[in-house]
């Protein structure tokens, strides 16, 4: 089986994989960073949703031949001690119910507070469309990524 | 249904007090507890005793939760209800979850007495007396160890946040050092309702500052599913769901499967062909790499079509002859309807739904050499359950399952039956290791225990002078408790107690109703879906009862006031969302929809706003306006959340969500073709909650059920169309318009 070198949240990190092995359950069972979520396997609900190269993609739909020499990002790894504006948004709106969506819906806006500092009401909903929350907590997100914006 | 409300005994009796190494653990069993009627599922199991609640001598309380967090709040919810009769500084309090032990853990709600159960939103109710005594028993037990270390009368001792406190001397001494020197009595005190806290006494319930103490957790990625499960020497397995119960795998590609690197063992079984392997992604190309014929010969659903069977369950929906058992009635409906002035009758249809909880089904299990015993790593919404359901797989007791509760990615009654777990303790026993089952969404799809399909006749009587007097409610539709519940089921001579929720009116005065249901048998596995039959049977009752006011050019507001005038809760509700709405301001190009409903205790009105576009068919939903009256409120923020979360999974599954079933097996696969809400398509959501000293009913479920009838009245109030089918999906709103 070919090893496949990159780096992530980081670190350094040579795994051995099939080239076409999704990156999601490298991150998931090999490295043990269960934050990232296995949702739907096809690229439809956001819930496993990482940064590769700071580009939020869809980790199911990712294969390790292509993450070779890559720099990745989980939800455990977008700040050093759990302190990114969204983060604390996400707490302060009481965004989570269940929780299972949140860290994909997290990474996704992050992207999006990376490329645009204020988005409006419509950048936010275009942006997190891809994203499904099944509890139903999109008012909240919305309200979270308004705050994060505001407060950064 | 009338379904007598048991009168819990509130007392608490000693069942054991042990003072362990790191302070004082309280234990004690909550009587009253007795099985109304016991299933089998739901026997009793071993009588290890557990604690509720621990005082450290560094000042840390853990208090046990007993239900599953599937994102209603419990675990926060819950332990804080007995932190209050504590008087417990909330800061300082530790959540965690009781194990599978319901007798020592089991609920006083009146429809599940005695039964450890996460569903039909009782968990609140089911557990507010309990844990408060429990909690009032605890702070008693230290008081008088106080007293007696001070030598000063119990009844001079006052507590603040984990504090003891004697006013007369001035004297503190927090809990944790108490734990260090109290001794427990042989003989708890005795906790009557008497003793507790006057709601204006509390200090935490009704707070709106506390947040729920999973929520950090769940923005960091440290939040533990079972999904996330990894134990040691584990091996992996996928599951190629058969398509239908009862079909079997006639011919199975095996040797080229096992070909594929990382796969060790193929294996048929009754609920389908396990792949398993080194691997998670091994085992997910072996199941792709499936090729199955099944025999469906021995399946009972595989001649079901859900198109081709609509003229037959439309046929029994008319038939006067076909056997229709009763649910709900008040004087005589039949005659009434036959000495009407006038009738109005409608038919209704909703599809299958499917729960898409995010969260794939998954279950870790090991399983003992012997196979006499097993420890589960799951999400489940019912331990006791699972541990039943996976003993019996084993031929085994539920004794010796040991079920190691995580959180739930979703639960919406899809994690009721403990499908998965069993399937990975099959599996595990097979193959002699520890197994991670993870379900393929698809597979998740194909062996969904939807909300059923359903066919409504309803009709109602005025007199010469409009007034309604007659209401026959009549539901065509497979039975979920038949399926679910099965003991339950045959105890009340087939009462589908989830699938014909909402029938009943009981805070509508009609002088005469029935509401009946009509058995089909298609072999589906229909289950409890949120809001369970609360969901078509109030989008049916309350679209119907617009259908009545149109007929009676009275206003829908007036007629539901006119309805529920014995009833000034009711009333309440209706009153508020339309004071919130401003029901009588007429908003060109839009609709405005009323509905009201009750669930589990629980009451609540709702208004839609709308638009349609004409050329698609498709609603926008704008604005949502939504009142309730849960009774007294633990945590408000939560309770808003809930209601919310509620309405959105109401709107979707009025608007988009439908299985469709052929030659007995479900269509859709994943998200491409079953269609949940995303973010575009979310309204404005306004919330009032009626906060009352009422005892707390659910909150979980209660946002869902006024929403499809309040978009539906809304679209007729625009469009002069009336819709009567679940989805109202654009197709269908095409064709209703057209």
């Amino acid at each position: 089986m070919p090893a496949v070198a990159f780096t992530i949240n980081g670190k350094a990190v040579s795994v051995e994989a099939e080239p076409d092995t999704a990156l999601l359950w490298v991150v998931r069972e090999h490295l043990k960073l269960t934050g990232t979520k296995f949702g739907c396997g096809s690229g439809l609900c956001g819930a496993c949703t990482v940064h590769v190269d700071g580009r939020a993609v869809r980790s199911c739909q990712v294969p390790m031949d292509q993450v070779g020499g890559k720099k990745v990002t989980t939800i455990e790894g977008l700040s050093p001690s759990s302190n990114h504006p969204l983060q604390k948004a996400w707490i302060a709106e009481q965004v989570p119910q269940c929780g299972y969506c949140q860290s994909g819906q997290i990474m996704q806006a992050a992207e999006l507070l990376a490329k645009t500092r204020r988005p409006t009401r419509e950048q936010i909903v275009a942006h997190m469309d891809g994203n499904i929350c099944r509890c139903g907590t999109y008012p909240r997100i919305v309200r979270a990524i308004e705050r994060a914006a505001r407060e950064g | 249904m009338t379904e007598k409300q048991a009168t819990p005994d509130t007392t608490v009796s000693r069942r054991s007090f042990v003072k362990g190494a790191a302070g004082l653990t309280f234990s004690f069993t909550l009587g009253g507890a007795t099985l109304g009627r016991p299933s089998e599922a739901f026997a009793a199991e071993g009588a290890k005793l557990n604690a509720w609640v621990t005082v450290g001598t560094d000042n840390a309380i853990t208090i046990l939760c007993p239900t599953s967090e599937m994102g209603q709040g419990v675990l926060t919810t819950l332990p804080l209800i007995l932190a209050e009769e504590l008087d417990a500084d909330w800061s300082k309090v530790k959540c965690e979850f009781a194990p599978n032990n319901q007798r020592l853990y089991g609920g006083a709600h009146k429809m599940f007495p005695g039964a450890q159960v996460t569903l039909a939103s009782v968990s609140v109710p089911a557990y507010y007396m309990p844990l408060r005594l429990a909690g009032a028993q605890a702070r008693k037990v230290l008081i008088d160890n106080v007293a007696e270390q001070w030598k000063v009368p119990a009844a001079e001792l006052t507590t603040d946040r984990s504090t003891v406190i004697h006013r007369r001397s001035g004297r503190r001494i927090s809990y944790g050092d108490v734990a260090k020197f109290a001794k427990v009595p042989a003989e708890l005190p005795k906790i009557v309702e008497a003793d507790l806290k006057k709601p204006a006494q509390f200090k935490l319930i009704g707070r709106k500052d506390i947040k729920r103490v999973d929520v950090p957790s769940k923005v960091n990625g440290t939040a533990r599913y079972g999904i996330d499960v990894q134990v040691p020497g584990m091996v992996y397995a996928s599951v190629l769901q058969t398509p239908m119960d009862g079909a079997k795998a006639e011919s199975v590609n095996t040797d080229e499967v096992m070909k594929i690197k990382g796969v060790t063992r193929v294996i048929p079984l009754p609920f389908g062909i396990a792949v398993v392997g080194d691997t998670v992604e091994a085992t997910r190309t072996g199941r792709n790499a499936l090729k199955v014929n099944w025999n469906t010969s021995e399946a009972k659903a595989a001649p079901f079509d859900s198109e081709k069977a609509k003229a037959d369950y439309a046929q029994k929906g008319s038939d006067p002859n076909v056997e229709a058992k009763e649910w709900y009635k008040v004087g005589d409906a039949a005659k009434a309807l036959a000495d009407a002035a006038k009738t109005i009758e409608a038919t209704y249809w909703s599809e299958h739904t499917y729960h898409a909880q995010m969260e794939p089904m998954n279950a870790v299990a090991q399983v003992s050499e012997d196979g006499q015993s097993a420890e589960i790593w799951v999400g489940t919404q019912v331990q006791p359950l699972a541990a039943a359901v996976v003993a019996g797989a084993l031929k085994t007791t539920p004794d010796k399952i040991k079920i190691n509760l995580q959180l739930l990615g979703g639960g919406f009654g899809r994690r009721i039956w403990p499908d998965a777990p069993v399937q990975a303790a099959v599996i595990a026993n097979i193959v002699k290791k520890p197994v991670k089952l993870i379900l393929t969404r698809e597979d998740d799809i194909s062996a969904a225990r939807p909300r059923p399909m359903t066919h409504h006749v309803i009709k109602a009587g005025l007199d010469d002078k409009g007034n309604l007097t007659g209401w026959h409610h009549r539901i065509v539709a497979e039975n979920v408790d038949a399926v679910a519940a099965p003991p339950r089921f045959q105890a009340t001579g087939g009462q589908d107690i989830i699938g014909w929720r909402g029938m009943e009116q009981e805070f509508y005065t009609i002088p005469n109703i029935r509401a009946e249901g009509v058995r089909e048998q298609r072999g589906m596995r229909v289950h409890a879906w949120r809001g369970i039959g609360a969901g078509y049977n109030k989008f049916v009752s309350e679209s119907f009862v617009d259908e009545i006011a149109a007929a009676r050019g009275v206003d829908p507001l007036a007629m539901r006031l006119e309805l529920t005038k014995n009833h000034p809760r009711a009333s309440a509700v209706i009153k508020a969302v339309a004071e919130m709405a401003d029901w009588k301001r007429k908003r060109p190009g839009r609709g405005l929809g009323l509905a009201f409903a009750d669930y589990h205790d629980t009451l609540t009105a709702g208004i839609a706003e709308v638009s349609v576009d004409r050329a698609t068919g498709k609603i926008k939903v704008h604005n949502y306006w939504i009142a309730a009256d849960p009774g007294l409120v633990i945590q408000p923020e939560n309770a808003l959340a809930q209601i919310e979360s509620a309405v959105i999974y109401g709107l979707s599954g009025a608007l988009s969500e439908e299985l469709t079933v052929k030659d007995g097996a479900v269509q859709q696969s994943n998200f491409g073709d079953y269609h949940v809400l995303r973010m575009s398509d979310v309204p404005q959501i306004n919330v009032r909650i009626l906060t009352t000293n009422n005892p707390p009913t659910g909150m979980g479920e209660i946002g869902l059920p006024c929403v499809a009838p309040a978009i539906g009245n809304a679209v007729f109030q625009l469009t002069g169309k009336r819709l009567r089918h679940l989805p109202m999906s654009s197709a269908r709103v095409k064709t209703a318009l057209a």
